[in-house]
């Protein structure tokens, strides 16, 4: 298959593919915080308390502000949100998934695994990026990253359940934590590391299956899920607004 | 004479309706080119939904003086923290129930015996606190 977007593509500027010293390109922060923002969306009047639904809300918020920030310096922000298909988008696998082992799931112990995941990574590139829109945004990881290793230090050192249940997100987000980390891998580790271990969590034994191909386009089924719901509207409607 | 500063420097923000743009710190520069003016914002958080009506309320305010001719920029740097809130915001928010940042002490009461109820609260620039003394909760801008 060819990459749509591998040549003259006209929908995104120069700038989107260069690599940053932060290991990642414009368009993959772009993008990572898109979808994640949009997975996160999930949670709205879903949380297990109004506090948290409040939570999750505000930092799906922020996720989206970045990302529109980020898109709008790329390009119309329109056009490369939701006139995309799925292998345009160089987003990482892990904030495609859903929230649980299948299509649907809507596990918060998950989650806050995986947002401590996220933000770890996010907050790292943030910092190595002299840009003003990731010297904006690092003080925001920084918050969700702090949010996050709260709530995975209760649940992990928490009941046998709670325990069971993030042990479970960290053994089966852990492999797809490679491609997020790629380039930053050992300051990520410095991050996570002691969060697992002051939560009583461990890292699975075995790590040598590294799912990949998100920057590149190649992608899980998840994220056409993802598209068909964030981009039905749009696509029914071209340049529709609110 | 009242000149365009005048007139921006009071639009109150959408949310936090008890403190204007200029005390929260979000109003950077009030410029006039030729007929034109020219205001430069920054947001609070990348992702505030507060900043189109903010822009829209720029707009309306500075029309009813007669500035019909307006544009409206986001400026993102440098990045704004809470140390950019003016005492007189700090003052505002405090009289208004609200904890300004740095602050964690109630707000009515003044009693420093405060707990966190929420990391988040109904704007991305507050958390929720409750006070052990008067038992009352608030919300307590975060130090950013």
């Amino acid at each position: 298959m060819t990459d749509p977007m591998s040549e003259g593509s006209s929908r995104v500027n120069q700038q989107a593919r260069v690599p940053q010293r932060s290991g990642g390109t414009p368009l993959e922060l772009a993008d990572d915080a898109l979808i994640a923002a949009q997975r996160l969306s999930e949670w709205v009047a879903r949380a297990p308390t109004l506090e948290e639904d409040v939570a999750l809300t505000n930092i799906a918020l922020d996720q989206l502000g970045v990302a529109r920030l980020l898109l709008q310096s790329l390009g119309d922000e329109d056009e490369l949100a939701y006139r995309r298909g799925d292998a345009e988008f160089r987003n990482c696998l892990l904030v495609e998934l859903p929230f649980g082992r299948a299509r649907g799931d809507l596990d918060f112990g998950w989650t806050v695994v995986w947002l401590l995941f996220l933000a770890a990574a996010q907050k790292l590139r943030y910092e190595a990026w002299d840009n003003e829109v990731a010297a904006k945004a690092v003080k925001e990881s920084a918050y969700h990253l702090d949010h996050a290793t709260q709530w995975v230090i209760r649940l992990g050192d928490g009941t046998s359940l709670s325990r069971e249940r993030v042990q479970a997100a960290v053994e089966e987000l852990w492999p797809y934590t490679h491609e997020l980390t790629e380039g930053i891998r050992d300051d990520w580790l410095s991050i996570v590391e002691p969060v697992l271990k002051e939560a009583t969590l461990v890292k699975p034994s075995h790590d040598t299956w590294r799912p990949s191909g998100g920057r590149s386009g190649r992608h899980t089924e998840h994220l056409s899920y993802v598209l068909a719901e964030m981009q039905a509207l749009h696509r029914a409607h071209p340049g529709v607004q609110w | 004479m009242v000149t365009p500063y005048d007139v921006v420097s009071k639009v109150v923000d959408p949310e936090l309706r008890v403190v204007t743009i200029a005390e929260l710190g979000i109003l950077r520069d009030v410029a006039q080119e030729g007929a034109r003016v020219v205001v430069t914002i920054t947001p609070t958080y990348s992702g505030c939904p507060a900043m189109d009506a903010i822009r829209e309320d720029i707009r309306k305010a500075l029309a009813r003086k007669g500035f019909d001719d307006v544009a409206v920029v986001t400026k993102l740097s440098p990045a704004w923290s809470t140390d950019m809130i003016t005492p007189a915001g700090h003052e505002a928010l405090h009289r208004a129930g609200i904890a300004p940042p740095g602050s964690t002490a109630c707000p009515h009461c003044d009693s420093a015996k405060t707990l966190q109820i929420s990391r988040y609260a109904s704007t991305p620039c507050q958390a929720l606190r409750r006070c052990l003394g008067c038992a009352e909760p608030f919300n307590a801008v975060k130090t950013l």
